[in-house]
């Protein structure tokens, strides 16, 4: 047991699904030499040489697309686009291009790549650089999307990830880099399509993802503190699968549904977990759902005001603690 | 018009015409022109007889381009084709009833139905997918030279499309991306002097939409006659060599002209007058069987030849006819790899 940054399982991740398998390639801009823009593949050119750690140019384009055509013809390629809010300039590949080939060819293309990305605020970045962008990638048929929450989380789906035969998203919160966690020795390898309940709880259900994971949890901990409101914590881990008889099972011993995105509201991953809820374990309920999202409107850049906008732990504990006193 | 017959007015004697080729593989070319010129026609009746649904790209007066490309390639190089990606799937040998059966959106189909006229792929032909979205297949075959450069194969991935791409952002990134990594990868562009409705040059800063952008990628300039499959084979088996031997990618401008509109839904009254006629005294089919005349090869070879061709283009059509719809089964599979279509447990 070790305890690293979230930004060191990054690497270890790679490196540990690199060693293992001579196909998997991993291609991205200054992901190499530089070690990456957010120093989260430090090391991996110098361990596994030019020809399997590529510097790219800025061709966010070519190195989708490349990443797709290396994957159809037997690599396993990890690709990098530096920070989500690009995947706006090579959307074909993540919309049209990998999660259509596969049903369009009657199962003739196959697809597997992993596409990592930088995901989420607090960086002070702007409305370009900060958003949270999993409900882009949600909804489209055909691809797998996960947002590691811990570090060891994320060298467990880093390997699932590049295990799976199909193309799956994989959302690093830019935020959650510097954050400690222990990690066992030895190798990791997750599950895809399973949540996790992080704290056990009897009296309201908080879905969470990646930032607000810990947020959640923090909510949780002042909840049980100061009103002895006892909530369980889920991970969601993996939104496509998504995990949903974790999020049934819970809902159906504390009656009382919360989500805590960091997305913009509108069609963020929450409203379909609320929208399943309310399908299966209506009268399991004894409240109605409640989303505590980013509201709708681009991310600004000043510090103040981007704390203010993402939803923050006194947020989501007076929101559960009115909705449940309601 | 920017180009000439070239050897193929010249009535000079065999030797004139370096006989690299020989009467085997010219024999095959010109039946694969065939093949691809009586599909095509086919596939443009079965619309009219609102029997091949959808919309429908089709490559009438380009069969020498898909036809010297593909008899340049060994089995195991891979094409990339665009949604003009029928006479490029049929040239790798896929038979035409599993072209006009996806054509006909029916169960005998190359993919049952499920991709439809635009999306042409089989594998097992190295035909590697018909991209509709223009340009994103560039990088994708970027991808595959990328795996055979890692991998140490020798195979070459080959990409067509047409003028129109070489305005698009990936037709750039991915020229830069091949150039930078020397990869093995041959871009072919299909200049048949329209994009979609608009004349090219209307659009494009420079005369010749992809060799004169070649430069720019530190790549040779290179425009062929795409009319004669013998010039077009010369140049593919060259690009291919240059491929293999780790020389790196090439870009190849072919000039050609479409005899039918983008889509079905286009009669292409943008052409104007004679533009038509006077490409088709260029027809590359004409051009080949006076080729294969200079070689002395006989209107009867070639008669038969075409009664071959058009007996197996009857015979497929009326099984396709006959073919079921797909079934609703399919509807759900291969979305993941598991063969289904599951999100959640």
């Amino acid at each position: 047991m070790a305890e690293l940054t979230y930004r060191d399982a990054v690497a270890r991740g790679i490196a540990q699904e690199m060693a293992r398998d001579p196909d998997v390639i991993f291609i991205g801009e200054d992901v190499g030499k530089a070690g990456g823009v957010f120093k989260a593949t430090v090391g991996l050119y110098e361990k596994f040489g030019p020809k399997r750690v590529r510097d790219t140019p800025i061709s966010e384009q070519a190195i989708l697309g490349a990443a797709m055509g290396a994957a159809m013809t037997g690599l396993k390629p990890i690709a990098e686009i530096m920070f989500s809010d690009f995947f706006a300039v090579c959307f074909d590949y993540i919309a049209n291009e990998f999660p259509k080939s596969r049903y369009m060819s009657n199962g003739q293309l196959k697809c597997p790549l992993v596409v990592r990305t930088g995901n989420g605020a607090g960086s002070r970045f702007g409305a370009q650089h900060s958003q949270s962008i999993e409900n882009w990638a949600m909804m489209i048929p055909g691809l797998k999307v996960v947002a590691p929450s811990t570090p060891r989380d994320v060298i467990g789906l880093m390997a699932a990830a590049v295990r799976d035969p199909d193309p799956v998203i994989f959302f690093e919160h830019k935020s959650l880099y510097p954050v400690k966690g222990e990690v066992p020795d030895g190798e990791i390898v997750d599950t895809l399509g399973t949540a996790r309940i992080v704290r056990p709880g009897k009296d309201a259900t908080i879905m969470a993802l990646a930032l607000m994971v810990p947020r959640a949890l923090a909510a949780a901990d002042k909840l049980k503190t100061e009103h002895g409101i006892d909530c369980e914590v889920i991970d969601v881990r993996s939104l496509v699968p998504l995990d949903t008889q974790t999020i049934l099972g819970s809902v159906g011993r504390t009656h009382r549904l919360f989500t805590v995105e960091e997305n913009p509201r509108l069609c963020g991953w929450g409203a379909e977990i609320v929208s399943i809820v309310a399908d299966e374990a209506f009268y399991d309920l004894d409240g109605p759902p409640v989303r505590i999202t980013t509201p709708h409107v681009p991310l600004p850049a000043a510090d103040i005001l981007e704390d203010m906008i993402l939803p923050t732990v006194d947020r989501i504990a007076d929101t559960v603690r009115r909705s449940l006193s309601a | 018009m920017n180009q000439q017959p070239g050897a193929t007015a010249d009535p000079a004697s065999r030797a004139n015409l370096n006989d690299d080729i020989g009467e085997a593989l010219r024999l095959r070319m010109y039946r694969m022109q065939v093949e691809l010129r009586e599909a095509e026609q086919r596939a443009f009746d079965l619309f009219l007889q609102n029997l091949v649904k959808g919309t429908s790209h089709l490559s009438l007066g380009q069969e020498a381009v898909a036809t010297g490309f593909a008899a340049a390639m060994r089995p195991r190089d891979l094409s990339f084709c665009t949604y003009r990606g029928h006479a490029h799937t049929l040239a790798r040998g896929v038979p035409v009833e599993k072209v006009l059966g996806e054509l006909m959106q029916r169960d005998n189909g190359l993919m049952r139905g499920k991709g439809g006229s635009m999306h042409l792929t089989s594998v097992d032909h190295g035909v590697m997918g018909s991209y509709a979205i223009i340009g994103a297949h560039l990088p994708i075959a970027c991808g595959a030279a990328l795996r055979a450069q890692y991998k140490g194969q020798d195979d070459v991935s080959v990409c067509f499309f047409g003028d129109g791409t070489t305005n698009i952002g990936a037709f750039h990134e991915a020229l830069n991306f091949a150039a930078v990594y020397k990869l093995p990868v041959v871009f072919v562009c299909e200049n048949n002097l329209y994009m979609e409705y608009t004349p090219i040059g209307e659009v494009t800063a420079v005369k010749h939409p992809a060799a004169d952008r070649a430069a720019a990628y530190g790549l040779e300039r290179i425009i062929i006659d795409g009319n004669d499959a013998d010039a077009v084979y010369r140049t593919a088996r060259d690009a291919y060599a240059r491929a293999r031997a780790g020389d790196g990618p090439s870009l190849i401008e072919c000039l050609t002209y479409r005899h039918s509109g983008h889509s079905r839904a286009d009669p292409a009254k943008y052409r104007p007058e004679g533009e038509l006629e006077k490409w088709k005294e260029r027809d590359p089919i004409k051009i080949y069987r006076a080729r294969l005349k200079q070689f002395g090869i006989g209107d009867d070879v070639m008669a038969k030849i075409d009664a071959e061709v058009k007996a197996m283009i009857d015979a497929a059509t009326e099984a396709c006819k006959k073919a079921p719809n797909p079934p609703a089964d399919i509807l759900t599979t291969d979305v993941y790899a598991d063969g289904g279509w599951a999100w959640r447990n």
